[in-house]
């Protein structure tokens, strides 16, 4: 099923200005009920990821992680049981999650009387029955748990997600007799950079002569085509030729999308 | 075969008695004679310099003076002039004809002796004549350079029988010094011929017309251009051409003047003067003093034949120069009256007329017939086509219109430019070549880096303005930089080399690359007939049409420029190094490939011996880039832009002959002359010499390389296959025309390179510059068809003739591309093998095919031939064509007999000789190979039947290589729901974990039947194995242990359908509790269906505690439930659990919640302690808290 770039537009227009919660997503959902799930909650998910990126630092700065702070304490003081950080994050146009974070960050700060280290924080978050005040831990877990784009919970449903296509990837390669080597086999082999699948006999898809594919299994918008060309598929075409073939979700790249996206965004199905 | 008067020693007639000390120089003499003789008539191309090596009786005198501008030998030395002294020289042309240097003099002498000794009149006397002349001379000018007045210069005017001094010292005519803004540090080599590339825009404004400046533009001489003004430059032009025709419509200037040939190499260069629009009509009738012309024409066809002139092409340049000359209607007007004139200053003009020209040049092309119509097929068009030669030979023109005819040498120069990479092979590249990771890190990021500058480069080198150095010269230094803190240079060195070559080895090599191959569209819109009209089409327009002269300076054209501009920016010691080891050892390493494996037997000979040709075009191609960029590393740092003074010179040549060169190329050639594969090295070693600093060939090491390369020359060798003869003149030719040292002899020898290897598409390949023939003679068609005066490309614009598509066009290039694509990421021995594989098992697939049907097929066809004859008396090639036709479909069998058979032993073969480890891919191997034999077959059966055949596609075979499951239970489907999909239910979509830890919206429940539904699913997912990860696994194992802690703590709205749970009774409630379902399905799920682990304490943390101690009415039944299920299911011991409850009572907790903590405690040991006496499972009903409560 294809997704045509004005189509594309539409829901990215949509997405310009929401909070990453379920109800944002349920709302998303009735106004494109056509588009799958995944599809819509990949947009979703890398427009929002644009927006935060664009608002990032202005939530690091030392006076508004002090006032983040000072408003959680007050706020759990009058009542530990009530959403306050996820509220917080809301109203101030951040990440639950990354709320969380800062948070917990200067909660351990205070505690420890020091840094506390990246380690330490990643498996609070992954465990927050960790966090040492029980009221914190409940406001963490609360804040990842209702965070659609940030978090480890999310984190870990991409990870799935890109495993998932992989072996579908492999499964369809198998079904088309196609003699590939994978990741792994290239990596005891001791290639240095090495793509999902490389195809020991190349094939023609399209008038395009491919060699390797990278499974992405996210949506493939202007962006990300390009942070993935700079980071992977150039360093790929340096080792396994030139043509390149990223598959976002089952979609195939070429090289003309370094110019422009392809009018016509192909959407994730699954 | 010399002229016997002139070379034979035992026969010296008695009145050349006195110019036998000239023998040796007889050649120089003629040559330059020619020069002089039509150095007015020619107005068409650059001008040829006389040159040639010194003879050997000389060879090692030199003397101070030698420059390099005079090292480079050349008839032209005798001429003096130099291009500043031009406007001075012009003014007092008249009568200055017996001025300046001895050389010139000489020749203009001979002239004279050949005019006297036809005119009956020559005596002894004759040379004494010219000597006299010689003392007599008056002073020329003041302003001349004193050099050329300095009657006591041994030199220019050395006495009798000390010839020595001079006829060694040549000096060019011309010796222009280049400026060039954009490549200040490469060497400004010039040639004579060449209108330089780089050109000083003074020199270049002594050129006739505006046309000049837009050759320069397009020869690349960019920046220059466009960065200033023209306006001053034409307002010169303008004067310029003033000049021309005021001095071409005078009788004085007609007069020999030493400096008119170094005016018109520019004004020649590229365009015809304003007045020769007026082209003069060769008339045979019209030819005068024809016995001397033709004498003259069989002198110089001799020195041609015998190899005496030190490049032949030069000569034929020269030769199609005078055929293609214009004339001036004054030069027809004055002829009589200049001969007179003329006749007692210097001797007789021969060559005053057009017609006169074209008879000698006609009589030259007649005697050189040989070489010309090896030539390439546009080239041997042009003369079949050119009027003159029609007219004055007709003979001439028949010969040339059927080699034209027969002949097959298309010629393409088109460089294809595109980036491919350069494959990553485990064996070089793994970390294990690297001696720590870091390094190995490293050089992956310069990989990177590297490909990213070849992109930048490739997509802007040629935008206005784009400068290498400034955009890129600091990343390159910073990554130098970073290969010299990790000792990463031999990594890159080798990159670097192999992308070298993958990207510049020239048009030919049978890789379609993908740049060169147009897009789709184009190709579909075209089909492929039209395609290589399209190629011929962007040929025209992208290779430089202007004419250069054959001797164009070296250049690094296309690609290389990259190559070479990233060694300037780089300057990195160690890199260049490294860099000319990769060289070196590749160069020996190609050098030494075995090109001609086998003996021809006939049955094979077509295919094999293309097979070797297209072999040795990729080596000889490959070998000659490499080569070029290891003399340019080589002599880098020695390069200098001036000539070093003769003291400099002494003191580096006495400290370089100490040294040892990087590669020793004399060892290599001489071994090469042994081995009879002189065609393979002469080629690279010249284009290693092209590349040498000024004082090189001084040093007795390049003497000697020279020196052997000279005899190269001169050598005949009749067994030597012509054009790879051919190829070796050209190249020396051009070596010496372009970088010539003194001090050569000449013994003599022979060298056999007998295989024919070399093809016109190689020879054009080495030397573009013999095109300059061909656009010599376009340019002529040009200016004499139109009235524009210029060089103009005819292109007869066609309409598209279909726009369908083709789709076997596409799919024939797509196979193409795939076949090199597969063996783009394969070892290089893989394709080795399958090539060796395919060509040995076509050639016996072949023989087999020929030997069984073919020659069934022939008698047939024989016999059908024989009654045909008989019947009628028709045409005899229309009969063989219906006979054909009629076989044609049992030919056809061939190939697919062919193709059983080879299908049936290349497999096998390949399964030999390939490494174990290949097997997986054996299959698909064996595909290619198949592919391969079948291009061999279908050859062979086009030869034989003379028809194209359509290939059926091929099967695809059939492999079985299934993965291996991990534990998915037999006949699972892998239809179960992906575990990202289950996490995302459980988390967000259906809202469970968000509903549960709030906040929710009023009235938000979650449906219970639809929980067990999920968990239902949750099973399924976790028993397919095939798409679960170990992160996803471990996400669902701590997700529904948190949801088991939300479930326990009654967190979760549950709405339940059809029940009214506050009738029930307590007991019921909890026994009935669909609460417990749900937890019971967790448990069963976690033991059953779990691979994982699963953090089952996680339900005792303080967290998920709170979540019980925030709760009023607290449901300890459904945690005590839990607890059971725990140790029931076996996820948990109950000391385990007892400990877990123990640690949970340290904790700060409200005292309430504390006592009951402690009750339920106290309950599950005790109860455990029954349980495990009584060994019974327990029963949630059986005891429950309440009851436990009461008993305490």
């Amino acid at each position: 099923m294809k997704l045509t770039k004005a189509q594309y537009d539409e829901i990215a227009q949509f997405l310009g200005h929401v909070q990453p919660t379920r109800q944002s997503l349920r709302k998303l959902k009735e106004k494109f009920p056509s588009q799958s799930q995944s599809t819509l909650l990949s947009i979703f998910s890398q427009e929002y990821q644009k927006q935060i990126k664009r608002t990032h630092t202005k939530h690091h700065t030392a006076e508004a992680v002090e006032t983040y702070y000072q408003r959680y304490l007050n706020g759990v003081m009058k009542n530990a049981a009530a959403p306050v950080l996820l509220e917080l994050a809301n109203e101030v146009d951040f990440a639950p999650s990354l709320m969380a974070r800062i948070v917990l960050e200067r909660y351990l700060q205070e505690k420890e009387q020091a840094m506390p280290s990246k380690a330490l924080i990643n498996s609070m978050l992954r465990d927050p029955s960790q966090i040492p005040d029980g009221v914190l831990a409940n406001q963490v877990y609360q804040c990842t748990v209702n965070d659609c784009c940030y978090g480890p919970l999310v984190d870990c449903i991409k990870h799935a997600i890109g495993h998932e296509h992989e072996v579908l990837l492999r499964e369809m390669l198998l079904e088309k007799n196609l003699s590939f080597i994978a990741e792994d086999q290239l990596r005891a082999k001791g290639y240095d950079k090495t793509p999902d699948f490389i195809l020991e006999v190349p094939v023609a898809v399209e008038g395009h002569i491919i060699h390797w594919i990278e499974s992405k299994a996210s949506f493939g918008d202007e962006s990300s085509h390009q942070a993935y060309l700079q980071d992977q598929f150039w360093s790929y075409w340096n080792r396994y030729l030139n043509t390149e073939s990223g598959t976002f979700m089952p979609i195939f790249m070429r090289r003309a999308s370094k110019q422009h996206i392809a009018n016509e965004v192909k959407p994730a199905s699954m | 075969m010399l002229c016997p008067l002139l070379l034979q020693e035992n026969h010296i007639h008695e009145k050349l008695v006195s110019l036998s000390l000239l023998q040796k120089d007889f050649v120089p003499f003629l040559l330059n004679f020619l020069r002089e003789q039509t150095s007015q008539i020619l107005t068409n191309g650059p001008s040829t310099p006389a040159k040639t090596p010194n003879s050997k009786a000389h060879g090692s005198q030199r003397t101070g003076s030698e420059r390099r501008a005079g090292h480079k030998a050349s008839l032209g030395s005798f001429l003096t002039a130099t291009p500043e002294a031009l406007p001075v020289r012009r003014g007092r042309r008249k009568g200055s004809s017996s001025v300046s240097a001895s050389g010139r003099l000489v020749a203009r002498d001979l002239g004279h002796c050949l005019t006297e000794e036809e005119d009956g009149k020559s005596d002894g006397a004759s040379w004494g004549v010219g000597r006299r002349k010689r003392g007599e001379v008056p002073p020329v000018s003041a302003r001349s350079p004193p050099s050329q007045l300095n009657l006591n210069n041994l030199e220019e005017f050395p006495p009798m029988g000390a010839a020595s001094f001079w006829t060694n010292k040549p000096s060019r005519r011309i010796n222009p010094t280049p400026v060039s803004a954009e490549r200040p540090l490469s060497k400004p080599k010039m040639c004579f011929t060449s209108t330089p590339v780089s050109q000083s825009p003074a020199a270049r404004f002594s050129s006739g017309t505006s046309l000049e400046a837009f050759t320069a533009v397009q020869e690349g001489n960019l920046t220059s251009m466009r960065s200033n003004s023209l306006q001053e430059e034409r307002e010169m032009l303008k004067k310029e051409r003033c000049k021309l025709q005021h001095q071409a419509s005078s009788p004085a200037g007609i007069s020999l003047d030493p400096g008119t040939p170094t005016k018109p190499s520019y004004a020649r260069s590229a365009s015809l003067p304003a007045e020769s629009h007026l082209v003069t009509c060769a008339d045979a009738t019209k030819v005068s003093c024809k016995k001397q012309l033709e004498c003259l024409a069989q002198l110089y066809s001799s020195c041609i034949a015998e190899n005496l002139v030190p490049n032949i092409f030069l000569e034929l340049f020269f030769v199609l120069q005078l055929l293609t000359s214009k004339g001036t209607s004054t030069a027809e007007d004055g002829d009589s009256d200049l001969e007179v004139s003329e006749r007692n200053a210097s001797g007789r003009q021969h060559f005053r007329s057009v017609h006169n020209c074209v008879y000698f040049a006609v009589q030259v092309l007649d005697y050189q017939y040989e070489i010309i119509s090896r030539l390439e097929k546009g080239m041997l068009k042009l003369l079949a086509e050119n009027e003159r030669i029609a007219s004055f030979s007709p003979s001439l023109h028949e010969r040339l219109r059927r080699a034209y005819e027969s002949s097959t040498a298309k010629v393409s120069l088109l460089l294809p430019c595109s980036v491919q990479s350069v494959s990553f092979q485990p064996e070089t590249d793994n970390r294990s070549n690297f001696p720590s990771d870091r390094a190995f890190h490293i050089f992956k990021k310069q990989r990177d880096i590297f490909y990213e500058l070849l992109r930048e480069w490739e997509d802007n080198n040629e935008k206005t303005g784009w400068d290498f150095e400034r955009v890129l010269g600091n990343k390159i230094r910073a990554m130098m930089a970073h290969l010299s803190a990790t000792c990463n240079h031999s990594h890159f060195a080798r990159l670097f080399q192999k992308q070298l070559i993958q990207m510049c080895k020239g048009p030919v090599g049978g890789g379609t690359s993908a740049g060169d191959t147009p897009d789709q569209d184009v190709l579909n819109m075209l089909g492929s007939d039209n395609l290589s009209r399209l190629k011929r089409l962007q040929e025209r327009f992208v290779v430089p049409q202007n004419i250069r002269g054959p001797c164009p300076p070296p250049s690094f054209p296309g690609c290389q420029q990259f190559f070479r501009d990233f060694i300037l920016s780089a300057g990195s010691y160690q890199f260049n190094q490294h860099l000319m080891d990769s060289l070196c050892l590749k160069i020996l390493e190609l050098n030494a490939l075995t090109l001609v494996e086998h003996e021809h037997s006939d049955g094979e000979a077509d295919m094999d011996e293309q097979d070797e040709k297209k072999r040795f075009t990729v080596v000889l191609l490959s070998l000659r880039l490499l080569a070029k960029f290891l003399g340019f590393l080589v002599f880098l740092p020695y390069r200098t832009v001036e000539q070093p003074t003769r003291d400099l010179q002494d003191s580096a040549v006495a400290l370089r002959n100490q040294t040892l060169p990087v590669l020793d190329i004399l060892k290599l050639l001489r071994q090469s002359l042994q081995d009879h594969r002189s065609i393979l090295t002469i080629p690279w070693i010249v284009e290693y010499l092209s590349l040498v600093d000024h004082i090189a060939p001084f040093l007795d090491y390049y003497k000697k390389v020279f020196c052997l390369l000279l005899l190269m020359v001169l050598s005949e060798d009749k067994e030597m296959s012509f054009l790879n003869k051919l190829l070796i003149l050209a190249v020396l030719g051009w070596l010496f025309q372009v970088e010539f040292p003194s001090g050569l002899t000449f013994p003599s020898f022979s060298h056999q390179d007998s295989v024919p290897l070399v093809d016109q598409q190689l020879l054009y390949t080495c030397c573009p510059y013999l095109g300059e023939l061909r656009k010599l003679l376009a340019s002529f068609v040009a200016g004499s068809g139109a009235k524009n005066g210029g060089f103009i490309r005819k292109i007869t614009p066609t309409a598209a003739e279909s726009l369908a598509p083709k789709a076997s066009v596409t799919q024939r290039k797509l196979q193409v591309e795939l076949e090199q694509a597969f063996f783009h990421n394969q070892p290089p021995s893989l394709r080795r093998t399958v090539e060796f594989v395919a060509e040995r098992v076509g050639s016996n697939c072949v023989k087999h095919i020929k030997a069984t049907l073919v020659a069934e097929l022939v008698q047939r066809a024989e016999v059908m031939l024989q009654d045909k004859v008989k019947e009628e008396d028709a045409n005899h090639d229309k009969l063989l064509e219906e006979v054909c036709t009629h076989l044609y479909e049992e030919g056809a069998q061939a190939l697919i007999k062919g193709r059983e058979f080879c299908k049936k032993k290349g497999p096998e073969a390949v399964r030999v000789l390939l490494p174990e480890e290949t097997s997986a891919a054996v299959s698909e191997v064996n595909r290619i190979c198949s592919l391969f034999f079948v291009a061999l077959i279908k050859r062979e059966v086009k030869a034989t039947f003379n028809r194209m055949l359509k290939v059926p596609g091929l099967p695809l075979p059939n492999e079985d290589a299934l993965e291996l499951r991990r534990d998915c239970p037999t006949g699972c489907q892998h239809c179960a729901p992906f575990p990202s999909q289950i996490i995302n239910e459980i988390k967000v979509h259906s809202d469970v974990l968000c509903v549960a830890v709030g906040p929710r919206d009023e009235g938000e429940v979650i449906d219970c039947i639809w929980l067990e539904c999920l968990l239902g699913r949750l099973s399924q997912t976790l028993r397919c194995r095939k798409f679960m990860c170990p992160t996803s696994e471990q996400q669902l194992a701590k997700c529904t242990v948190e949801l088991a802690s939300l479930l326990v703590s009654d967190r979760v709205p549950l709405h339940l359908r059809n029940e009214s749970p506050e009738k029930t009774s307590e007991r019921l409630r909890v026994k009935n509790n669909p609460t417990c379902g749900l937890l019971k399905l967790l448990l069963s799920v976690w033991k059953e269906d779990f691979g994982a682990p699963v953090p089952v304490q996680l339900m005792f943390s303080k967290k998920n505690i709170g979540y019980l101690a925030e709760v009023k009415q607290r449901e300890w039944d459904l945690f005590l439930f839990m607890l059971r299920g725990l140790v029931e299911h076996e996820l948990m011991r109950s000391s385990e659990i007892e400990s877990c409850l123990r640690s949970l009572e340290e904790l700060p907790w409200p005292s309430d919640f504390l006592k009951e903590l402690e009750m339920l405690s106290r309950v599950f040991i005790s109860e455990h302690r029954i349980a495990e006496l009584r060994t019974n499972p327990c029963e949630l009903t059986r005891q429950s808290l309440g009851t436990v409560t009461a008993q305490s």
